[in-house]
């Protein structure tokens, strides 16, 4: 625990910073209230207003809390249509919408490593697939693909694809290619050394690849793991942003339209949070795979 | 056994494709006929070449022309399906469609990427790494502030941290200020973990070294760390080129002016202009890539003394 009270100066520092920002931002709104009213307002009553603005520039950490905690315990709990009243979740709360985000961007990602892993190894196996596919796939890396992600959407809307799967092949093809160039290091890590232990044991292709070089490139593919995956979310609530109907990408446009920053910004906590809970499942999983193939 | 081994990649090859076709037959049953043979034949043909290619392949030229060539496969086939199915050009448009496009509107191409790139995410670029970087040196001095920097960034860099574009848009207007800041925010993070990361570089014997020179900390941190760090640094210049781009592209869908890569891809496609969108992608892959190759280049220069970048 050496590390957590630097980590929580550092956040309370920011949190600090962020409510000197609130007011400073907010500041504008009141004075410009203040004057049509025609009164005078010191800095004592902008703080005071710039902590229950209705539309801050910039809502205080508090609003943003109690806003994320309306949206999701709130209107499932409490709310008319939420799953205690209902027996469903209500397409109000955050919880939902995440929930639509969440699925699209797991089956993306599943299929994109699934698909990366399979690529790998058959450019570890075969020449010609290593030298043909290897530098596209490197490049690809430098070309922002997310940015065009929803008009994939829309083209495949467009031919009557829609739901889940558009979504997940842009998380899909995010997660594909650095699984794809984290596994084939990976592959290749083993020294010579270890490659002729397993010659002078007679083992065959197939044993040294189960046996040696798929344990051996854990490391490199649970790195490239955590990457693909923060990658295949931002791509998911990118391309939702065209969608309307579910996802935090869509809440996040329309609170955008309507000028909503405390649902926006809530919005953002709850992206957060599923961001790190899905790089911390595949940290789970990593732990224990490196235990039980001796890394650790 | 007198198989070679490119005759055993040439019927990987073949086999890959064959299940591929499989797979999309399953989803459009009237796929399977004459015309998927020809892709097929084609496909097998240039791969046969490739493979033998590979199997003889020395030298750098070479190995270009193997990838050139699957490349340029990838571009054929594209062509042909498109042309021999007759896919709409509301849906796909063809290769030599969309280059079409590309010339015949090379300057609206020309504003949007001055617009987007060179004003937007070029100006966020500078901009937050130079922030990113002078906050790593502040830090530096504080191995407590350093204890408590790291984790934060560590976990703000993995957070889809592009949903801040509509906030930002809201404060900075429509124009290519509010996709700098975008960008600034975007690159910030993994450029201050690297950085933080670089400044610890070095070891124990180098810093003793330095002592015993009896130099101040400015000559330390200038003769010594930050050139220990450059390769730390460059790690995290790179990711930032293409997160650059993509928070400037992204900003865009939340508002701009009528001018700009972001909005000329909505606005076409709202059009079913597809051609115009994919030579917008072109744009944007070619700059994309252009930029991590320089970025990459100066890396080559700086940092040539590191085991990396030797013996090649």
């Amino acid at each position: 625990m050496r590390a957590a009270v630097p980590v929580l100066t550092v956040v309370a520092a920011i949190l600090a910073l962020w409510y000197v920002a609130a007011v400073g931002l907010n500041a504008q709104w009141t004075r410009d209230q203040a004057a049509r009213a025609g009164v005078e307002v010191g800095w004592s009553g902008i703080a005071r207003d710039a902590m229950v603005q209705e539309r801050p520039r910039l809502p205080a950490p508090h609003q943003v809390a109690a806003e994320f905690w309306r949206l999701t315990w709130g209107e499932e709990v409490e709310g008319r249509r939420g799953i205690v009243n209902t027996g469903s979740l209500s397409n109000r709360s955050l919880i939902y919408h995440g929930w639509v985000t969440l699925s699209a961007t797991a089956l993306g990602f599943l299929f994109g490593a699934g698909f990366g892993i399979l690529l790998a190894i058959g450019i570890v196996w075969n020449r010609a697939t290593d030298m043909s596919v290897m530098p596209w796939a490197i490049a690809s890396q430098t070309v922002p693909i997310v940015a065009i992600a929803p008009m994939i959407i829309v083209v495949l809307n467009s031919v009557g694809i829609s739901g889940l799967v558009p979504k997940a092949i842009i998380a899909a093809y995010l997660s594909f290619f650095p699984v794809v160039v984290g596994m084939v290091k990976g592959l290749r890590s083993p020294d010579a050394m270890q490659i002729d232990l397993l010659r002078t044991w007679n083992a065959s292709g197939l044993q040294g690849l189960w046996k040696l070089r798929l344990p051996a490139s854990m490391p490199y593919l649970f790195a490239s793991l955590k990457v693909g995956i923060a990658a295949s979310l931002v791509g998911t609530i990118v391309a939702e942003l065209p969608l309307g109907g579910a996802g935090l990408g869509t809440r996040l446009l329309a609170g955008s339209y309507y000028g909503q920053t405390i649902q926006i910004w809530a919005t953002l906590i709850a992206a957060a949070i599923l961001a790190s809970v899905m790089v911390g499942t595949v940290g789970v999983v990593q732990r224990a795979t490196l235990r039980r193939t001796g890394f650790r | 056994m007198a198989i070679p081994a490119w005759a055993r990649s040439v019927v990987w090859g073949a086999g890959a494709a064959a299940v591929l076709l499989a797979v999309l037959a399953l989803a459009r049953p009237g796929m399977l006929d004459g015309r998927a043979a020809a892709l097929l034949a084609v496909w097998v043909l240039a791969w046969a070449v490739n493979a033998r290619l590979a199997a003889a392949a020395r030298g750098r030229i070479a190995r270009a022309l193997v990838a050139v060539l699957f490349g340029a496969t990838l571009l054929a086939l594209w062509e042909m399906a498109v042309r021999l199915y007759a896919v709409p050009p509301v849906i796909l448009p063809a290769p030599t469609d969309v280059a079409r496009a590309f010339a015949a509107s090379t300057p609206i191409l020309w504003a949007d990427f001055v617009q987007t790139f060179l004003k937007g995410a070029l100006s966020g670029y500078a901009i937050g790494c130079a922030a990113a970087f002078a906050t790593a040196v502040a830090v530096d001095r504080s191995p407590f502030l350093q204890r408590g920097l790291l984790p934060v960034g560590n976990f703000v860099a993995a957070l889809p941290i592009v949903g801040i574009a509509p906030i930002l848009v809201m404060w900075f207007g429509f124009d290519w200020q509010s996709k700098a800041a975008v960008v600034v925010v975007m690159v910030f993070f993994p450029m201050l973990v690297n950085c933080v990361e670089g400044l610890k570089a070095t070891d124990a014997m180098q810093r003793d070294l330095m002592a015993t020179y009896s130099a101040s900390y400015w000559q330390s941190l200038l003769k010594l760390r930050i050139p220990a760090a450059m390769p730390f640094i460059f790690n995290g210049l790179k990711i930032a080129t293409t997160l650059a781009l993509i928070g400037a592209i992204v900003a865009e869908f939340f508002g701009s002016p009528v001018v700009g890569m972001g909005f000329r891809i909505s606005t076409e496609v709202g059009k079913l202009r597809l051609d115009m969108v994919w030579a917008e992608i072109a744009v944007a892959a070619l700059a994309g890539s252009a930029f991590y190759g320089l970025v990459a280049v100066l890396e080559k220069g700086v940092t040539f003394w590191h085991p990396s970048q030797r013996g090649r």
